[in-house]
């Protein structure tokens, strides 16, 4: 609910494949609005101030922090996230984060999935010092980080790239 | 056993990287407020507040609310623990009273139909601040002509103790080397990812309260709202969904929270809060403050005599509720030292107060501390004695056989295994090879450190811990298993599951226990509706407590089962079993775990008269001995120093740790790693900072530096597997200690490379600065 | 952590953009990568939101007649990955590899960065080693500024309230000139502690540091040493720099760091020159 005076601006956008309409409060971040006002919880807010990374999604095909764009700002916008990131990639990541133990609590994960799947779209054969490098943005406290260079480098050596 | 000790992911996890957790934040009620808080800006100030009209006024607030406001539904409290006798920590409220006593102390909350407007509004309201003289420097807060941190308050100190045992003196007196040092540690805190966070809802007509909260243990909390809120205890229902991190962090009393749940109380309808990050980092407990002057005997053949220690710990505004913050000085002296032996030791404790947040139990609970004083102290006298510091080591370090241990201070330590784990660690690195790398890399004028650290943990405290102390923390756990009429087990335990994995160890135990496999046995926790009272999840405590429970409720359910399946197969229980999901005999299997629940459940007349076949069973686990169960391990640490621009790089670490039986090694591992890389955190980048006008200075993440992926190094881990003698599985807790022996591994490798240019640190986190100015090539 | 109250309009021409700023408390939202944090955390409160990233062609990359010009909107990660760039001002990419991480490049823009003046910013030292031309409209007109004439010293710069970044002009990299840029931070990403921007030409320099002076600027003193050839007196001339002071990160450490930074910097050109 909002307060009656509350300045809000309408846009139109696809969240996930869907096409959306509607009014947004024009202080509301993306993340706060795919969590809030649309539903998709996967995304995470961790610090509101651009350092951790827990609010990761993609915006016309690009990773881009949700708590430092505003919603109103996603009007004409293809927008994905973790619960619609359906391309190989990041199934991939998924998977190899499950099987690697390479998140604990889970509140970073969304977020680091999405940055590795567009670490590994540009560079299919990173080294780990290249891996720990892109992912240097999202803070994760529990895992330590070396699961998910393991996770991530166990999908490159999977990827039909590397094989070629 | 053929799922204990597997290396399963945690099933749970496969909704997590799908986006599909559930934690506090992703669920809402219908007409919800969101709470927003006005807290002091000052460390110490006396405030009136003097208009809430204009908040009030604004569009979409709903109430504003202050101390008076909440006081008909909230009781303040006070710490007090008969483990810190005659202790002084003032009361506490949910919203403060006339008097700040930390930047950051909440004194007025907006409700409102957004967070935003909530924000909004708590800058509107009027308040008329008196700045008081305000004590954060640790090390000026006993002077005599220190401010005192409460007014009225005759002295800062809270509490001292002594700790000690043996002839001291005497030690010191027939000392062939005293080293001594002091070190400083900065306060660190725990920044879970997910920030401290709570829903609560009040039906006035049932008089219940439910409340969703991001916490570690829902049944101390319901407990401490009952009392606080004036709520039947049975009528509190707490719930910890998906937990984005604990570490200690969200196992206390904080008055936001508080504030929170008796705002509900008092208007009848779900209010949220959910602590952004500036406020987290202001409002979170800290912890490990201290300022330690330690020494350490040595007599003429490298053997350590004793140490005398002199610790001083900055406890904040208030002594924690309900645990008390002067649990981590008292952790910090019992564990400084407790891989060796000596004969004597005395440990003066100072718990001091501070115009700061207070301090609190954060993971591995005062070891690092102690940890890094006592191998700091090794180190210097091995050095003194130009000796290999693992030879001054492997002479002092308990040995296996020696055990069971009791040290002067009475602490007691069974079935560690110092030597194997040092010779393993040996093995591990290959300590030839490394060292003649070192001294390559060294002739080309690299700055290159090796440091070790030696480590006793206390973990998974007893019923002894805090029951005798008058502190109602439950150190019991309980496992209620029920076989549904499909044939999957449901469980559903007092743990609580915050990352570590527990869930996912318990449910190999239960799928051992009873005969399934681990993917038929769901377990559910973090519910005070639907789980027994128990502990939760702290001094890791969830495998061997835990554990021992699921255990015994597996082996419940099955002598049920089997003799359900006797009555029906019309044959003796004895030669039935359990496997792999069915019921079977010598001759194969008879029946399906699903066929036997479906007949009870359904089609009880099959079965003969009086059979009642209990296809829900609880068990209960106290341990009644030992108050804490020990492990060990050693950490080495392998760091670089940039000699000219200051920046220490750790390149590689290794960890051997022994925690008894591993009931899953993958979970355990991740538990290792993550703990160091929490412990390079605080020895070389985390740090809370004030200025000299006591002003917080480490309010964003961009202030406060965590550990990135981008810095740390690959953690070799190798176990050593001593099971605990008292308990059916044999496991002790595992996940603390990468965190207790980091700090003091990175401090002794800084050293290590420091030593080479005859420069020492002895501050943490080591800063860039720090190691200039040591080299001199600062002022 | 939630911004205060604004207003917010996306112009679609740049006509119109111009027109908004002159509104009063008017704010240019570009990547937002740093004036979000600014509002989220209410240090930054404008009273209406200008956001340019729809203006048509305010990003392009361009070389012409031995000019490069970035256009204010470029993304990092645009700039970053350039080979135009790469191939005329191959300073940049060494610099922008250090800025952040992969997320906020790929919003954060180079006018975004110049307009804010951050002192530890690693841009506005390139611009100066560069020697760049800053083109700025508003409702009033265009005016080409010389780097060393826009920035003002701790966030501040030449442009007027109304104003808008709308390019950089870069002289394309001439022959013989070599460049590096090199900075340490805590930890990657970060802000730096200290960076050289260093554009090394035949008897001839331009320097300029990041998070070592409040304000942005060339070292005069150290150019006119590395251009007549002494580099020790180059390394010397930086002791004294008008450094910032604060408790974590003294005067003397970034002055020290700054001269190490040259004295590697130097030894890079050198090892590279002797390379090839
Ligand atoms: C975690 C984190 C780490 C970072 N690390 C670094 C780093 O190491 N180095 C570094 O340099 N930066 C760093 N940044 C900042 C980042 O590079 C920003 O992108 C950049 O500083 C600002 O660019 P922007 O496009 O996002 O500008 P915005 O945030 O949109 O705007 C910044 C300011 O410039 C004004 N402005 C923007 N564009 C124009 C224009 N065309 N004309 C006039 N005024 C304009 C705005 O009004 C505002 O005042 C970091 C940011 C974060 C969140
Ligand atoms: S929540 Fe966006 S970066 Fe932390
Ligand atoms: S798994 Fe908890 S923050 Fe990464």
């Amino acid at each position: 609910m909002l307060p009656p005076d509350e300045p809000t601006a309408g846009i139109t956008c696809s969240v996930n494949g869907q096409d959306i309409r509607t009014q947004v409060p024009l202080r509301r971040s993306l993340v706060d609005w795919l969590r809030h006002d649309v539903g998709l919880t996967g995304s995470h807010v961790g610090c509101e101030h651009g350092v951790c990374g827990a609010c990761h999604v993609r915006v016309d095909g690009q990773v881009v922090r949700g708590c430092l764009m505003l919603a109103v700002q996603a009007d004409g916008a293809r927008i994905e996230t973790i619960e619609g990131a359906a391309d190989p990639l990041t199934l991939a990541l998924q998977d190899a984060f499950f099987r690697h133990a390479a998140l604990q609590c889970g509140f970073c994960t969304p977020g680091m999935i999405l940055q590795a799947a567009e670490l590994l779209a540009a560079n299919p054969t990173p080294s780990r010092a290249e891996v720990r490098e892109a992912l240097s943005g999202n803070y994760c406290r529990c895992t330590g980080y070396q699961p998910i260079v393991d996770a991530v480098m166990a999908v490159s050596a999977d990827m039909p790239a590397r094989q070629a | 056993m053929t799922h204990i000790g597997q290396p399963l992911p945690r099933a749970a996890t496969l909704r997590l990287v799908a986006g599909r957790g559930s934690y506090m934040d992703d669920v809402s009620a219908r007409g919800e407020l969101h709470a927003a808080f006005l807290r002091s800006p000052y460390p110490h100030a006396g405030f009136r507040i003097t208009g809430t009209a204009a908040a009030s006024a604004l569009p979409g607030v709903v109430a504003v609310l202050t101390e008076a406001d909440l006081a008909p539904v909230c009781q303040p409290w006070q710490t007090r623990t008969g483990s810190a006798p005659g202790m002084v920590s003032p009361t506490q409220r949910a919203l403060a009273k006339d008097e700040a006593c930390y930047q950051g102390e909440p004194i007025a909350m907006v409700l409102a139909l957004s967070r935003a407007v909530a924000e909004d509004a708590a800058e509107l309201i009027e308040v008329e601040w008196q700045e008081l003289p305000a004590i954060t420097n640790l090390a000026a807060a006993l002077d005599a002509d220190a401010p005192p941190a409460h007014q009225g308050l005759t002295s800062n100190l809270a509490w001292t103790t002594e700790m000690k045992g043996g002839d001291i003196d005497a030690a010191f007196a027939a000392a062939a080397l005293v080293v001594e040092d002091r070190l400083t540690f900065t306060r660190s805190t725990g920044v879970t990812l997910e920030p401290r966070g709570v829903l609560a809802q009040y039906n006035p007509a049932s008089q219940a309260l439910e409340v969703r909260i991001s916490h570690q243990m829902p049944h101390q909390l319901q407990r401490h709202l009952a009392d606080l809120l004036g709520v039947s205890l049975a009528r509190v229902r707490v719930i910890c969904p998906d937990v984005g991190g604990g570490f200690g962090l969200k196992m206390h009393v904080y008055p936001d929270e508080i504030a929170t749940c008796a705002a509900a109380r008092l208007l009848g309808r779900p209010v949220r809060f959910v602590a952004d990050r500036a406020e987290a980092l202001l409002s979170d407990i800290h912890a490990r403050e201290h300022i330690v002057d330690a020494r350490m005997a040595v007599d003429a053949g490298g053997r350590i005599l004793g140490f005398d220690v002199q610790d001083v710990q900055g406890l904040g505004a208030y002594s924690i509720f309900p645990r008390s913050s002067t649990t981590e000085g008292v952790s910090a002296l019992r564990s400084l030292g407790a891989p060796y032996r000596f004969s004597a030791y005395r440990g003066r404790l100072r718990s001091v107060l501070q115009n700061k947040v207070p301090t609190g139990q954060y993971r591995s609970v005062g070891h690092p501390v102690g940890i890094a004083v006592a191998e700091r102290l090794v180190d210097l006298a091995a050095a003194a004695r130009g000796e290999d510091p693992l030879e001054f080591r492997r002479r002092n370090l308990v040995a296996e056989a020696e055990m069971p241990w009791v040290n002067p201070l009475g602490a007691r330590m069974a079935e560690l295994s110092h030597q194997q784990c040092l010779a393993k660690l040996e093995a591990l690195l290959d300590l030839p090879t490394l060292r003649a790398e070192i001294a390559t890399l060294r002739a080309a004028g690299r700055c290159i450190g090796l440091g070790f650290a030696s480590i006793v943990e206390f973990t998974a405290t007893g019923p002894e811990g805090y029951g005798r102390a008058g502190v109602l923390v439950a150190a019991v756990d309980t496992v209620v298993l029920s076989l549904e009429p499909s044939g999957e087990v449901t469980a559903r335990a007092s743990i609580s599951e915050i990352g570590q994995g527990t869930t996912q160890g318990l449910a190999q135990v239960v799928a051992d226990a009873f005969g399934v496999a681990p993917d038929q046995v769901l377990m559910g926790s973090g519910d005070t509706a639907t789980t027994p009272h128990g502990g939760g999840a702290w001094a890791s405590r969830g495998a061997a407590i835990g554990g021992e429970a699921a255990w015994g409720a597996g082996r419940k359910l099955r002598a049920e089962v089997l003799a359900a399946a006797a009555a029906l197969l019309q044959c003796a229980p004895e030669t039935l079993d359990i496997s792999d999901g069915r019921i079977i005999d010598a001759s194969g299997p008879r029946m399906t775990l699903a066929e036997l629940a479906e007949t009870v459940t359904f089609r009880g007349y099959e079965l003969p008269a009086g059979v009642q076949p209990q296809l829900t069973v609880a068990h209960h686990y106290r341990r009644e001995q030992d108050t804490a169960l020990t492990t060990n391990g050693f950490q080495a640490s392998l760091v670089e120093i940039d000699a000219d621009t200051g920046i220490i790089t750790p390149l590689r670490h290794w960890v051997v740790g022994d925690c008894g039986r591993l009931l899953n090694p993958l979970l355990v591992e991740g538990q290792v790693r993550g703990g160091v890389v929490q412990g390079i955190g605080e020895a070389l980048f985390e740090a809370c900072r004030y200025d000299e006008t006591g002003q917080f200075l480490s309010g964003t993440l961009a202030d406060y530096l965590l550990p990135m992926a981008g810095e740390m190094p690959d953690i070799t881990v190798a176990h050593v597997e001593t099971p605990y003698s008292g308990s059916v599985l044999g496991a002790k807790g595992a996940g603390e200690a990468g965190t207790a022996g980091a700090p003091g591994a990175i401090l002794n490798a800084v050293n290590d490379a420091l030593a080479q240019h005859g420069a020492a640190v002895s501050e943490l986190p080591v800063t860039p600065g720090a190691i200039l100015r040591a080299l001199g090539r600062l002022p | 952590m939630k911004p205060a109250r604004f207003d917010y309009a996306r112009p679609a021409t740049l006509a119109e953009a111009l027109a908004l700023l002159a509104q009063p408390e008017a704010a240019v939202l570009a990547g937002g990568q740093s004036l979000m944090p600014m509002m989220n955390l209410r240090v930054a409160r404008p009273a209406l939101l200008v956001d340019i990233n729809r203006l048509p062609g305010l990003g392009e990359i361009r070389l012409a007649g031995g000019v490069l010009r970035i256009g204010a909107l470029a993304r990092h990660a645009e700039v970053l990955a350039s080979p135009l760039v790469a191939q005329a001002a191959p300073l940049l990419p060494q610099a922008l590899a250090q800025v952040a991480h992969a997320a906020i490049r790929n919003r954060g823009t180079l006018g975004g960065s110049l307009s804010l003046a951050d002192p530890a910013a690693e841009l506005p030292a390139c611009m100066l080693a560069l020697d760049a031309t800053l083109v700025v409209a508003s409702a009033r007109g265009e005016r080409r500024i010389p780097a060393g004439a826009f920035f003002h010293g701790l966030y501040s710069t030449a442009l007027a309230a109304d104003e808008l970044l709308l390019a950089a002009e870069l002289p394309a990299a001439a022959p013989g000139w070599r460049f590096a840029f090199l900075e340490v931070a805590r930890r990657h990403g970060d802000f730096a502690m200290a960076g050289v921007a260093l554009a090394l030409g035949p008897n001839a320099a331009r320097l300029a540091l990041c998070g070592v002076e409040a304000g942005q600027r060339r070292q005069p003193a150290a150019e006119a040493a590395l251009a007549a050839g002494d580099p020790a007196a180059a390394i010397a001339a930086l002791a004294s720099t008008d450094a910032m002071d604060g408790p974590d990160l003294p005067a003397a450490q970034r002055r020290h760091l700054a001269q190490v930074l040259l004295r590697r910097a130097l030894a890079q050109l050198e090892a590279a020159d002797a390379a090839a």
